[in-house]
């Protein structure tokens, strides 16, 4: 296996409070890597490192490596706006903008100049949305508002989104975590189904969740990172204590 | 005990509303005496009285040699003489001289202009004609007929004599003059005499001004307020520029009027009286307030779409032009509609620029002398004539209807940008 992301002691404060300390890890390329941990664990923290969305943050510092390819995404020659059509993101909050779907899905292309007419554009969207799961349902209303659609295929709408400018990485934060069973048993599918292209980065605070999705697990606690292994092994068999209470129900 | 805490709370918010209610009753009560007194002051400017005499003028007295229309041998013409005759006309017993002047005293100052202008307008073909004209009392007589003089006080402290009332009487018995709808009032600019004086050049004056006001504040407001609220870097210089950017929005509008004086007309030596600067120093006034108002509605605007185009790769400024400042227009253009209606509003700084002056021309361009509407309405309730009086109230609930109007286009454009989420 290959990594995609390669951090090297990251360590990440916000004025005098250190979020995260010391986080080495590679995350490999092509599958579902979850991070888990009790709230304020830094996960999130860390996620957000990884496409520079900290940057919008004021008096948020980084210190330590993180590489994508072999390529230091807080090296002078990168820009974030270049990175984060590298490396797309999905938040917490399904936030489309209050346009139609179709201009939802075509913003990034757009700005991007990733379609020369507009039916390379369409043809975007469309696949897009196709891969996201959502064609069938929306094909007919692409010029509807995005915010009049349920809770979860905005979701998915965001997920098409950043799908549309084909990134190399997509960060979820908390996708699921307004959504009904049902809603979340589509995403989960459908990231499954995109894990074979992208390389997916999770945050959940549901353990099922990541026991069901991804193939290598992170448990964060109070800014460390504790333990770092497959899947299997994480949920069986955790090497460490703290993991072996977090994911019995002990604490968090 | 807690039933009867119940009770005093209940009693409590039962006087809270009370007091509520009849405070907005107040406030309603008085906006309608306002408004009432202003209107049963002003709606008689509505009227004004005229005369009609009947003129024959010969074209031929206006051509040069070559047989070309001649405006100053039109000019030069005595057309108040044509007047006055056509007046003596009706009262042939009028001989000596000053009782003819007390007659020509019932007529506007300004009627032989006014019968020039009208015959400038008909542009009569060569030759004889005779016209029949509908010419402006003067304001005494207008004030007379609308029962707004008293005519119990002794003659000489009035302003029309018996003699005059009689003429006038006779004038309309006879049904040669009459009240009639001002047009005047709404088609010319200011002058001595209040039966020519009218607001169409403060208004126009005003338009103009604001233009320039909200070409200048708003773009700049914006950007300041994008700037502040995105890119600045917290720290002290950010600090200093937001606690001045609250303080300017208190300074006493005279002190922008100053800065407009030295700046403006000292400095860059713009013209004076000029809706140009006008607008420009009214833009400086109102700049704090669309900054601040347009920094709350950018700041209202959930930070989750700004992230969700950062996301995308979006820049900074793409994420501020692209999405929050579409969400944030509304609000924007609130903030902006109320600081145009305070500028609208606004004399002091005027007073400063020189926009307090008599102009009798109605402004063109952004450069030409102008007054504004605020200012019109002080100069003419400083202004001894009664008929000024009324024509200033008329002229207030016009500003009055102004500011509603532009307050409604706020609500509508608001209601018009608003996106359901």
């Amino acid at each position: 296996m290959t990594s995609k992301f390669r951090t090297k002691k990251v360590e990440v404060s916000y004025g005098d409070k250190k979020a995260i300390r010391d986080i080495s890890l590679d995350i490999e390329k092509n599958i579902i890597t979850a991070l888990i941990g009790p709230s304020g664990c830094g996960k999130s923290t860390f996620l957000r490192c990884l496409n520079r969305m900290n940057d919008v943050i004021e008096n948020c510092s980084i210190k330590g490596s993180i590489h994508l390819d072999e390529q230091d995404i807080y090296g002078p020659d990168i820009d974030p706006v270049e990175l984060r059509a590298r490396v797309g993101m999905v938040f917490q909050k399904a936030n489309p903008f209050p346009k139609s779907i179709f201009d939802n899905i075509a913003y990034g292309p757009r700005i991007h100049g990733l379609a020369s007419n507009d039916s390379e554009l369409k043809d975007i969207v469309h696949n897009s949305l196709e891969k996201a799961g959502l064609m069938d349902e929306v094909k007919d209303r692409l010029n509807d508002q995005a915010t009049g659609l349920s809770g979860g295929q905005q979701q998915r709408i965001c997920i098409a989104r950043a799908i549309a400018v084909s990134p190399e990485v997509i960060l979820m934060d908390e996708p699921c975590s307004a959504l009904d069973p049902i809603a979340t048993a589509k995403i989960e599918e459908l990231m499954n189904e995109l894990s074979e292209s992208y390389t997916i980065i999770i945050v959940t605070h549901s353990m099922q969740q990541a026991a069901r999705v991804s193939k290598k697990t992170a448990f964060f606690h109070l800014g460390d990172l504790i333990e770092y292994n497959d899947t299997d092994k994480i949920f069986t068999q955790p090497e460490n204590q703290k993991t072996q209470d977090y994911i019995t129900g002990r604490f968090g | 005990m807690i039933r009867k805490s119940i009770q005093s709370r209940r009693a409590r918010e039962t006087r809270l509303k009370i007091y509520g209610i009849s405070s907005i009753c107040f406030a309603l009560i008085m906006l309608a005496t306002l408004l009432i007194s202003i209107g049963l002051n002003g709606y008689s400017a509505l009227q004004q009285a005229y005369f009609k005499v009947d003129i024959s003028v010969n074209t031929e007295k206006f051509v040069d040699d070559s047989g070309a229309p001649d405006n100053n041998k039109m000019n030069l013409f005595n057309w108040d003489g044509l007047v006055q005759s056509a007046l003596r006309e009706f009262f042939p017993e009028v001989k000596e001289r000053d009782e003819k002047k007390e007659l020509f005293a019932i007529i506007s100052a300004n009627a032989g202009y006014d019968l020039k202008e009208f015959v400038k307008k008909k542009a009569l073909g060569s030759g004889s004609h005779t016209l029949s004209v509908w010419l402006h009392l003067s304001d005494d007589a207008d004030q007379y007929l609308k029962g707004r003089l008293s005519i119990d006080i002794p003659e000489e402290d009035r302003r029309i004599n018996n003699k005059q009332i009689a003429w006038v009487n006779s004038l309309v018995e006879r049904d040669i003059a009459k009240l009639k709808f001002n047009k005047t009032f709404f088609t010319s600019a200011d002058s001595r005499e209040p039966e020519s004086a009218g607001i169409l050049g403060s208004v126009i004056g005003s338009a103009l001004t604001l233009f320039v006001t909200i070409m200048f504040a708003l773009p700049l407001a914006v950007m300041a307020a994008i700037y502040l609220e995105y890119f600045a870097k917290p720290g002290k210089i950010t600090d200093f520029i937001e606690v001045n950017v609250n303080n300017l929005a208190a300074v006493p509008s005279i002190v922008f009027g100053l800065l407009g004086l030295s700046v403006f007309l000292s400095t860059f030596g713009l013209p004076r009286s000029a809706p140009l600067v006008g607008g420009l120093v009214l833009g400086l006034m109102t700049l704090p307030t669309i900054i601040i108002a347009s920094r709350a509605s950018i700041r209202s605007i959930p930070p989750s779409i700004r992230e969700a185009a950062l996301g995308l790769g979006a820049s900074k400024m793409q994420a501020a032009l692209h999405h929050v400042l579409p969400l944030a227009t509304p609000g924007i253009l609130t903030g902006t509609i109320i600081g145009m209606a305070q500028a609208l509003g606004e004399t002091a700084p005027l007073l400063m620029i020189g926009m307090v002056a008599f102009i009798i021309d109605i402004p063109t361009t952004f450069t030409s002398s102008a007054t504004a509407m605020p200012v019109q309405i002080y100069m003419w309730s400083d202004s001894a004539e009664r008929a000024f009086y009324e024509r200033s109230s008329l002229a207030i609930l016009f500003l009055v209807a102004f500011l509603i109007s532009m307050n409604l286009l706020a609500v509508v454009l608001r209601k018009k940008f608003e996106k359901k989420w």
